[in-house]
């Protein structure tokens, strides 16, 4: 199986050696991986089987058993809307259905412009001040479907600052 | 960072006079601390302790002149989720003083008038700290909590080991290293009768006694800090607080064992306690308390972080043994139990971080004294997150077998807006509700199985009248059914075909036998799944079931739904003669379906309303109605 030509291995092939011959690599791998490239592509998969000494079957099982990694680009900012118990209860579902609206995507996509990708999670433990969602690292509270958005708008406005 | 030489046992109390001096106040110095905790940073705390230090630069003359030496200080949480963004102000020799719900602009005017001045803005105080053992004693949220695992929570800058040190942090690994034997460890453990706080309750000391005694020269500790119940942030809150507790516990507890080697299993939604984790561990390992010859006693512990990847079903055990050595993290059978063949298959003893946290205080203080708080078979305290419709969210450590009563009314102050309680769900999605015939229940162990309840990691979701049981059922169910791993079919299948029946229902197309059919395969899915997940993933909508059943009823025979939540049976419209026209409900709405010009009736648009329910919460005039959904023709016809 061919890497492909654009898939520049150089970041993949230094985490590899860091981690190389530490029992139970697998996941802090595909952690650092996706942090360096965004998302898990394909290409990486094979090389990480190859190097661990797996099968790509076993990779790919633990790639798309736990909710944090992705197979497919994402945007630039992650949102993450929090659906926590409590968020659940102050109307967290409220905010992602109009977060989904207002960027014309379902939850788990992300947008056209790969600006925003759009997800659910189960619980930010920022219950005190639900409802709550984080873009990238930072944790928004106490938020109303329309203080999301204003949330959304500033990011949207710095990528538009960057761009000009 | 520090140039810190490692130190022996005998340096250990020179070290902690030491450390003493610096966190006590000296005279004429002033503390300012702000909690910066994820949820004082959710809630403004970088932009708030940004103020503050500009402030005071800018004001560095006038705080010369005025003789203070001021330290900003960052703490983790005391608790007091509600009133983030918290600053104190702390001046030597007097009560901590705190102002809750501080803004930039706030905190100028703080520092100006209160740390420069030294005059405090009285209306803006909450509470005043005499005693950090008893903080806010003479405030009834505050006067029946007894913390011994948020002890320093709120008062220590988490990210200076000095600051633990200095309240006592590392002594019990000096007991235990200056003479105990391992078994004599385990049994101090077991006096205290600490039990495991993850959700279970098996008592700690015993499942020390396993690992100590099963035969391997490999062993290790693991701590679970993969809290996933919705609803439940006290693990956070101790790692983001306190990371040392964590850490010293696990070094008791290897040291209790033989381990030798030792991970802490963090979620990745949890970056802050990651990062703090890790800078303890640097801090610990630099001074000799971790690593090789710890304190020059020859005794070795080497820990490690482990990033969880976003699984509930790691929180169960062998689930999470499996993500560690990189696998899928789905359960097996036990036995073997991990005592025996854990990691790697070598004797492994895991407890979740609260239960870490207790350990060093029970070396300390003795396994006799913890043992006098609680009740009978349930010792010590639990910390509950209350969230939901409660008047004060946050946290709470209670002693065990204070009743539901007290942990609602008295520490978290009643239902918000004086709305009628209704429920509490404890446990999280593995846990039960309780409805008002029960809020004397003792909170233990026991007596909240026997509820059809149960502790779980102590998540404690307050609801009122206006939310609807039959949906925090599906939503509990949703959440199971998406983190069931799949492994088992009793759990996979049954919590599928569980949901797909309580989305009817929602839907208003129930049928009758569907609640009987729920609670037929409520039981099988528990009596036949492999792990804790699918045991207890029925448990809130049997409890619904129980408690709430006529909700059910009505949403499948009467096609309402009481509590007017469920989006397809319920409708909203305006009271002419009660709205004022004062344009709240037009604010709120997300959908744009609220209208109407300033002090005229508003109006209420069904097609492009979502039944969101926004205007019904935010009307001061009750002028918001709402109701069953117009029919179709076709039924009314009928």
């Amino acid at each position: 199986m061919s890497a492909g030509p654009e898939f520049d291995r150089t970041a993949l092939d230094r985490i590899l050696a860091a981690h190389q011959g530490r029992s139970g690599a697998l996941i802090p791998v595909l952690q650092e991986t996706q942090e360096t490239y965004g998302y898990l592509p394909r290409p990486a998969l094979a090389i990480i089987a190859r190097s661990l000494g797996m099968p790509v079957s076993r990779v790919y099982g633990v790639a798309t058993f736990y909710a944090q990694f992705h197979l497919k680009p994402r945007g630039r900012h992650i949102v993450r809307v929090c659906l926590g118990t409590a968020c659940h209860v102050r109307g967290g579902e409220r905010i992602l259905e109009q977060l989904s609206a207002s960027l014309g995507v379902a939850p788990g996509d992300t947008t056209g412009d790969l600006l925003f990708t759009l997800e659910k999670v189960a619980c930010l433990g920022a219950c005190g001040l639900s409802p709550t969602m984080m873009v990238d690292q930072a944790t928004y509270g106490r938020l109303t479907p329309r203080a999301a958005l204003d949330v959304l708008e500033r990011y949207r406005r710095g990528a538009a600052e960057v761009a000009t | 960072m520090t140039s810190a030489h490692r130190l022996t046992l005998r340096d250990l109390p020179a070290y902690r006079t030491g450390c003493e001096q610096g966190y006590r106040l000296q005279p004429g110095q002033v503390v300012i601390l702000v909690g910066l905790a994820t949820c004082g940073l959710a809630a403004g705390g970088a932009d708030v302790a940004a103020a503050i230090r500009e402030e005071l630069a800018s004001r560095q003359p006038e705080v010369c002149a005025a003789g203070r030496q001021v330290e900003v200080r960052s703490t983790g949480c005391l608790g007091l989720c509600e009133q983030e963004v918290l600053v104190d102000v702390h001046f030597a020799g007097q009560p901590r003083l705190t102002y809750a719900h501080v803004t930039p602009d706030l905190a100028r005017r703080i520092v100006a008038e209160h740390v420069v001045g030294g005059r405090p803005i009285e209306n803006r105080i909450i509470g005043r700290i005499e005693d950090e053992d008893h903080p806010y004693k003479d405030q009834t949220a505050c006067a029946k909590q007894v913390r011994i695992v948020l002890a320093n929570c709120g008062f220590i800058d988490p990210e200076r080991i000095e600051h633990y040190v200095a309240r006592g942090g590392y002594a019990g690994l000096e007991r235990v290293l200056q003479g105990l034997s391992p078994a004599g460890v385990i049994a101090e453990v077991k006096v205290s009768g600490l039990r495991g706080r993850g959700g279970a309750g098996f008592p700690t000391g015993l499942k020390w006694e396993f690992a100590a005694r099963a035969a391997g020269d490999k062993k290790y500790v693991v701590c679970n800090a993969d809290e996933g119940d919705p609803g439940a942030f006290m693990d956070r809150s101790v790692l983001e607080g306190d990371p040392h507790a964590v850490i010293e516990g696990m070094l008791i507890g290897a040291y209790a064992i033989g381990a030798d080697e030792g991970y802490i299993y963090c979620r990745a939604e949890y970056p802050l306690a990651i990062k703090r984790l890790r800078v303890a561990i640097e801090q610990a390992e630099a001074l000799g308390l971790l690593g090789r010859n710890i304190l020059g006693t020859g005794f070795g512990f080497e820990l490690h972080i482990k990033e969880g990847a976003g699984a509930f079903v790691c929180g169960e055990e062998t689930a999470l043994m499996a993500s560690i050595m990189g696998l899928r993290g789905t359960p097996r059978p036990r036995p073997p139990f991990p005592a025996n063949r854990g990691l790697w298959d070598k004797p492994t003893n895991i407890n979740n971080v609260e239960t870490w946290a207790n350990v060093p205080r029970i070396l300390v203080r003795g396994g006799a004294w913890f043992a006098g708080i609680g009740t009978e078979r349930s010792k010590g305290t639990k910390v509950f997150a209350l969230t939901g419709k409660i008047r004060n969210t946050g946290l709470a450590e209670v002693p065990m077998g204070i009743t539901l009563r007290e942990i609602v009314y008295e520490i978290g102050g009643g239902i918000q807006n004086d709305r009628q309680y209704k429920a509490v769900q404890i446990g999280g999605p593995s846990g039960g509700c309780m409805p008002a015939s029960l809020l004397d229940t003792p909170v233990d162990y026991d007596s909240l199985v026997a509820a059809g309840a149960m502790m779980g990691s102590g998540g404690m979701v307050v609801v009122d009248e206006g939310t609807c049981m039959v949906d925090l059922a599906r939503f509990f169910m949703a959440f199971v059914q998406s983190e069931s791993c799949g492994k088992c079919p009793p759990c996979r299948v049954g919590t599928r075909l569980m949901l797909e029946t309580l989305e009817r229902i929602c839907a208003g197309e129930g049928q009758p036998g569907d609640i009987d059919w729920l609670v037929d395969m409520g039981r099988k899915i528990k009596a036949f799944s492999l792990c804790g997940l699918g045991q207890t993933a029925p448990n809130p909508v049997l409890t619904t079931i129980q408690y709430f059943r006529d909700e059910y009823e009505a949403h499948i025979r009467d096609k309402t739904c009481p509590a007017g939540v469920c989006p397809a049976l319920v409708s909203f419209g305006v009271i002419a003669d009660k709205c004022k026209g004062c344009g709240r409900c037009i604010k709120v709405c997300p959908s744009g379906a609220a209208s109407g010009k300033l002090k005229e009736v508003h109006s209420i648009d069904a097609a492009l309303c979502i039944r969101c329910g926004a205007c019904f919460e935010a009307c001061k005039f009750e002028a918001i109605e709402r109701g069953q959904p117009a029919a179709a023709p076709a039924e009314v016809a009928g």
